[in-house]
């Protein structure tokens, strides 16, 4: 069970080695507050789709499957918007549509497909809360490095006092925009692969020999 | 029951479930509602009273909130009128083409193709009348609609704050329209010169010159952002905005 929670952090990490779920870690690590929310929000869904999903995988025809998950996706979503709104209204303005589309999440129908449909509804409680987790270091490692190098500040406290505040960092402008998350999730798998080697994928195509110069 | 992957199972299950997700869904929204209409009201009223420089984040907006009285300006003829009686939602005016006008492309600087004929205005009053009146203006900016607040002393030229309350600008770039340091260039700048002409603009980044009171630096590396704030300094201060309903003020005729 233990594995279960903790082996989608580093072993199987949802972003890292599954690639789903990319493209809100683009849009909302621009700040560490908002990417924990939206972690926080995502650990919720996953975990509760999950459950749901799996206690009534037997009920399920296969025939309507995924529309089943989606809907249940889809309500457990709009349920922690209304509540963001209601609650943190200062953060679930910044989230804007992001919490939304969470729905659109692979992570979240990818999990529900691949395991819960499969599991028992405890395990794939855990699974759901873990495969949030390894969501979360994703977005909190992005967040630490956009936000300090793009804004010289971490939870909103200044760390490195910029130019426009009377100090001396001058900010790098390209971390504050969507792309930077790109290179930082493309070095963090690199560093990743580097301590789990077994996570090296065999390329897809090999260089042919006649394309190689001969020795000689 | 019939058996797991028959068609009278399968709409069986997808009604069972779309009930049971409707009644859920709309439960949360219903019981959340007036918590996130509070929330909103609050969210506007502190950025009114930001704009204004009034503003005491130690105690809570509604008790600060007391003095302030919303007002209803006709800006065709500059004058206040009385409250709507069916009450006051912008997006409901914006949609009714009774009670919105819309803006030529020529004139339009701030990129918000049609304009309320009825604003509501926040006023600040003292034991000698108004102090302070803060006016909601909003144009686009790169990304985004901005929505902000100018707040005007009651000469009604000389700028008390200025602030935006909702946008989608570039974080770090654009988005520094929230900055403090930049926000606090605006207070005591003069919209009008002495012949009445609108004279306020936002430069380029690093172009303003402070010597004249007229002119507010713009954000460095969000030129575009820049252009929609000066935008829509120009067209709500301008002959289609409250210009008419300034004018009637400093005439003690509103």
């Amino acid at each position: 069970m233990k594995s279960v929670l903790t082996k989608p952090i580093a072993d199987n990490n949802p972003i890292a080695l599954q690639i789903l779920g990319i493209c809100s870690a683009l849009a909302v690590t621009s700040s560490l507050q908002v990417a924990v929310v939206m972690s926080l929000a995502v650990i919720v869904v996953t975990g509760m789709s999950n459950l749901l999903v799996s206690l009534l995988r037997n009920q399920i025809p296969n025939s309507i499957r995924l529309i089943v998950q989606m809907t249940i996706i889809a309500s457990l979503v709009i349920v922690v918007d209304q509540v963001l709104k209601a609650y943190a209204y200062e953060i679930s303005k910044q989230l804007s549509v992001f919490v939304g589309l969470i729905i659109t999440n692979c992570i979240v129908l990818g999990r529900a497909e691949a395991f819960a449909m499969k599991n028992g509804p405890k395990a794939s409680f855990v699974d759901g809360i873990g495969n949030g987790l390894g969501y979360t270091l994703i977005l909190l490692v992005v967040g630490f490095f956009r936000e300090l190098l793009g804004a010289g500040k971490l939870f909103g406290y200044t760390v490195l006092p910029t130019i426009n505040e009377g100090g001396w960092y001058e900010p790098n402008g390209l971390m504050l925009l969507p792309p930077s998350s790109f290179f930082i999730i493309g070095l963090f798998i690199w560093a990743l692969r580097s301590w789990k080697r077994e996570q090296i994928e065999t390329p897809d195509f090999v260089i042919a020999p006649n394309s190689r110069t001969a020795e000689g | 029951m019939a058996k797991k992957e028959s068609i009278s199972r399968t709409f069986i299950v997808a009604t069972l479930l779309c009930l049971v997700c409707g009644v859920f869904v709309a439960a949360a929204a219903v019981q959340l509602k007036p918590l996130q209409e509070a929330n909103a009201v609050m969210n506007l009223q502190r950025n009114v009273l930001m704009a204004a420089d009034r503003f005491d984040p130690s105690t809570d907006v509604a008790d600060q909130w007391g003095t302030v009285e919303e007002r209803y300006v006709d800006l065709a003829t500059g004058r206040f009128v009385d409250a709507p009686e069916e009450g006051y939602d912008l997006d409901k005016i914006l949609k009714n083409a009774d009670q919105y006008t819309v803006i030529e492309r020529s004139n339009d600087a701030a990129g918000i193709g049609r304009r309320e004929n009825i604003v509501k205005v926040y006023v600040f009053n003292n034991a000698n009348g108004i102090e302070r009146i803060v006016l909601p203006m909003r144009g686009k900016g790169l990304w985004s609609t901005m929505w902000g607040f100018m707040a005007l002393e009651n000469d009604f030229n000389t700028v008390a704050g200025f602030t935006f309350y909702e946008h989608g600008e570039t974080p770090g770039l654009g988005g520094e329209v929230d900055n403090p340091r930049w926000k606090a260039q605006w207070p005591g700048k003069t919209v009008y010169d002495v012949d009445g002409e609108l004279q306020l603009t936002v430069t380029k980044a690093g172009q303003a010159d402070s010597s004249t009171g007229y002119e507010i630096d713009g954000l460095s590396g969000a030129t575009l952002t820049t252009n929609g704030i000066d935008g829509t300094v120009q067209y709500w201060m301008g002959e289609n905005g409250y210009r008419a309903f300034l004018e009637n003020l400093k005439a003690g005729d509103a």
